[in-house]
């Protein structure tokens, strides 16, 4: 117990990250189910966290106190906003159990391909393939539950088709000692011309059929009455439970087991690896394949989990999102799928935003986007990548 | 191999007398290939790249892909300069007329397709300058997409609007907006990068989404840039340049598309870009942080600051792509156009092509531009191929170029295994 204790963080950063909770509060009472229409609330919890941000600055937790300044002043001033909307704009957007259902629908597929970045990138080798990797995914995933009429199959020819494409990308990386950044682009570039030509050939103008073999939910009617936590949970796709296991696990094989610390030696220092004695070209080769099929299963519930259906480039720029959030996430699996989840949650938001204003739907849109650019800006030099990440290695 | 290898030319790239008592690596050999202007690895390259596309279009059609190919270069009109005749052209801004191997006159099928091919031709020659000068630097530029929309989007908004400017001065100033907006959306990339080190690949690619949607966002229902046409409310589409801004047309039927003179733009900033790279200070300390950016640093060069003038300027060419399209032949942008173009996509694959050189992007330039324009539904002869087929073929193309590229060591390493058989066998 006591060992537990002397890990919390202590001190100012405490105070720092009390004052982030804070300023989140702030433009929180303004929204259901609280939706508190006096402005005067949200200021004064705002500048209580302002005021927590800048006793943490004095302290010398910079980072951090910014951080806490900068959302007690978001939270003003959204939470001044929120008290200016109507009542039913606030109740048609911020519906909390379907936002948090949305956000796990969203942060599925960014979480399977960050997963396999995080193995990829913790073997030392750069995969910015995993976009095409997940395209290509998405879809062999739903030509082979058409094809074949299974969705399990077509699960693990996705997984197939993936791995495939990670093994181009780690011939080249690893044996050819090519540019892995290149590399790694031709690979979407493949997927894309790939996909778009077996698409229009085998689909032609009509699209893919809408009675393909979908990967079911699972309903769990135990849970349906709970409050808040059963019209999240009760009925969730298999996926999404796949991929918070994937977390889990994927945490256990890289920090609990020898396989794991083997992987991460590779990654940090191979020629140390090499003289102990572990292959460093075939612990890469597994753990880039590994990571194209965890992409394209993200991808793979796209298609025939998620819309039904696929159309050309549908993964519209999530597997480089998820590449963001293996960086934001430190390397590590709960950190990222914390992040993926961050994502998650734009998505669902832009989703939902449009009832504020029609012609700027489109704009919401970007959201993610944006949120990805300032999470890569601001917690950027924190993250600490495996130190021999991107740099081919010659055997001896 | 403790230190990273600048990025130039895709390969990894060691210093052959540094390597100490390692034989020269494929690597490092390949660098001298690069020094003495190989031009076989990148022609081996496509050629392979072209074979594999064949045995696609062999395999999954049953279609002869020599016959494709072929209709392919027809639709671009590269068979215009197969006719060669004894005629005249005239000279720019003079009466005067010389002689000239080609029919310059428009009424062909090859001149009309070739026009479509050389304007095609002009964003590809910019967004590829665009990338190869952030690689000069050691950043990959993903974002040519994004800074060609917002010099696109800039342009069209100026062009189509303060009506009465002279038409030289409204083109200039609406050009050399399109080409700022580019610099100062490229500039974030590049300020990133300088102050926090975040990663040009991922914030140029999540610039090229808002991009979008914002472009999106400027000429859809209700959006601000919206046209104010009779009955336009319902069109998401922007509003036409303004005749007198529009570029002119030097070569064909300005009705029908004619080639316009942002063709010389190109050219010249081919011209710039080496000047800029080989004779400036600027260029000196862009290829010093490029090559290396511990050393630069040593030397007294301020990294920060080049990374950030290296991604403005790339910047600057990808805006200038956009705007000139615009002006030139384009002259509305519609929600459409925002979504479906890729020419900041086939940018990187014609600076990888060309090897970050002047002379290598002009060249690879026109073999891009001649795929798509011989791949679009206009021009291929769909008896033939498909052209949605065919455009996912040059996409396929595209692909097997720049993976081949970016390890040309494979042709290399090829070769060495023969060599090394070759010993061996001498030795037993």
């Amino acid at each position: 117990m006591n060992r537990v204790l002397g890990r919390l963080p202590q001190g100012p950063r405490t105070i720092a990250w009390l004052g982030i909770l804070v300023g989140l509060t702030a433009f929180w009472v303004a929204l259901p189910p609280l939706k508190l229409r006096t402005p005067i609330l949200p200021v004064v919890i705002g500048l209580v966290a302002i005021a927590l941000g800048v006793y943490a600055l004095r302290a010398g937790v910079k980072r951090l106190g910014w951080g806490a300044i900068a959302t007690g002043i978001g939270g003003i001033g959204l939470g001044y906003l929120a008290t200016r909307s109507s009542v039913g704009h606030l109740d048609q957007v911020v519906v909390w159990s379907a936002l948090m259902a949305a956000m796990l629908r969203f942060a599925t597929p960014l979480a399977f391909a960050a997963i396999g970045g995080i193995f990829s990138e913790r073997s030392g080798v750069t995969n910015i393939g995993l976009e095409g990797m997940m395209l290509s995914g998405a879809f062999f995933g739903i030509l082979a539950a058409d094809k074949l009429g299974s969705w399990i199959l077509g699960l693990a020819i996705a997984a197939l088709a993936g791995g495939l494409m990670a093994l181009i990308h780690a011939f080249f990386a690893i044996h050819l000692r090519a540019d892995q950044i290149v590399g790694g682009f031709a690979i979407n570039f493949l997927a894309l011309g790939i996909t778009g030509y077996l698409f229009i050939d085998i689909y032609g103008g009509e699209g893919t059929p809408t009675d393909i073999s979908e990967i079911p939910d699972v309903h769990l009617g135990f849970l349906e009455s709970w409050y808040f936590v059963g019209p999240i949970l009760g009925q969730l796709n298999l996926m999404i439970w796949l991929a918070a296991g994937t977390v889990v696990l994927a945490w256990v094989v890289l920090f609990k087991t020898p396989i794991g610390l083997r992987l991460r030696a590779v990654g940090e220092h191979p020629r140390a690896a090499e003289t102990v004695g572990i292959p460093v070209y075939a612990t890469r080769y597994a753990a880039v394949v590994l990571s194209g099929m965890l992409a394209a299963l993200g991808g793979a519930y796209l298609s025939i989990g998620f819309v039904n259906s696929f159309n050309q480039n549908m993964t519209a720029g999530r597997g480089f999102i998820a590449l963001a959030v293996v960086i934001c996430g430190n390397w590590r699996p709960f950190q990222a799928a914390a992040f993926a989840l961050l994502f998650g949650f734009s998505s669902a938001l832009a989703q939902r935003l449009p009832a504020y204003s029609e012609s700027a739907a489109v704009l919401f849109q970007a959201l993610p986007y944006v949120i990805t650019l300032i999470a890569v800006a601001g917690v950027i030099g924190r993250s600490i990548p495996p130190a021999s990440v991107g740099r081919p290695y010659k055997k001896q | 191999m403790s230190e990273q290898a600048p990025p130039e030319g895709g390969g990894k790239v060691e210093n052959p007398r540094t390597g100490g008592d390692y034989a020269p690596s494929v690597a490092a050999r390949l660098a001298l290939w690069h020094k003495a202007g190989g031009l076989a690895v990148p022609l081996l390259t496509t050629i392979l790249a072209f074979f594999i596309g064949g045995l696609v279009v062999l395999v999954t059609t049953g279609k002869n892909p020599l016959t494709t190919y072929k209709a392919i270069f027809e639709g671009a009109g590269l068979n215009w300069f197969l006719e060669v005749g004894s005629y005249e052209i005239g000279i720019p801004f003079t009466e005067s007329r010389v002689w000239f191997p080609w029919d310059t006159s428009f009424n062909s099928f090859a001149a009309l397709n070739l026009q479509q091919t050389l304007i095609a031709y002009v964003p590809l020659v910019l967004t590829g300058l665009a990338v190869a000068f952030a690689f000069r630097c050691g950043m990959f530029n993903i974002g040519g997409q994004g800074q060609y929309l917002v010099g696109a989007v800039v342009a069209v908004w100026i062009g189509s609007e303060l009506p009465g400017l002279p038409g030289l001065v409204h083109i200039l100033v609406a050009v050399i907006a399109g080409a700022l907006a580019g610099a100062v959306f490229a500039g974030i990339a590049g300020l990133l990068k300088a102050t926090v080190g975040a990663h040009e690949v991922i914030t140029t690619i999540m610039l090229n989404y808002v991009a979008l949607w914002a472009g999106a966002f400027a000429f859809g229902l209700g959006g601000p840039l919206q046209n104010d046409n009779e009955g336009g409310e319902s069109v998401p589409v922007s509003n036409d340049v303004l005749d007198e801004s529009k570029l002119n047309v030097f070569w064909g039927d300005p009705v029908l598309q004619g080639l316009h003179v942002g063709f010389f733009v190109a050219l010249a900033a081919l011209v710039v870009y080496w000047l800029t790279l080989n004779r400036t200070t600027l260029g000196y300390e862009v290829r010093a942080v490029g090559f290396n950016p511990e050393a630069a640093r040593y030397g007294g060069i301020s990294v920060a600051r080049n990374y950030f003038l290296a991604m403005a300027i790339s910047g600057t060419f990808a805006g200038l792509a956009g705007a000139i399209d615009i002006l030139g032949w384009q002259f509305r942008i519609n929600t459409n156009d925002v979504f479906t173009t890729t020419i900041g996509f086939t940018g990187i694959a014609v600076a990888l092509l060309g090897r970050n050189t002047a002379i290598g992007v002009g060249l690879s330039a026109l073999l891009f531009a001649a795929l798509n324009t011989g791949t679009s539904t206009r021009n291929l002869d769909p008896e033939i191929f498909r052209p949605e087929l065919a455009s996912n073929l040059t996409l396929l193309i595209q692909g097997l170029v720049v993976l081949f590229v970016g390890a040309d060591v494979l042709v290399l390493y090829l070769l060495s295994l023969r060599k090394r058989r070759r010993t061996v066998r001498t030795q037993e």
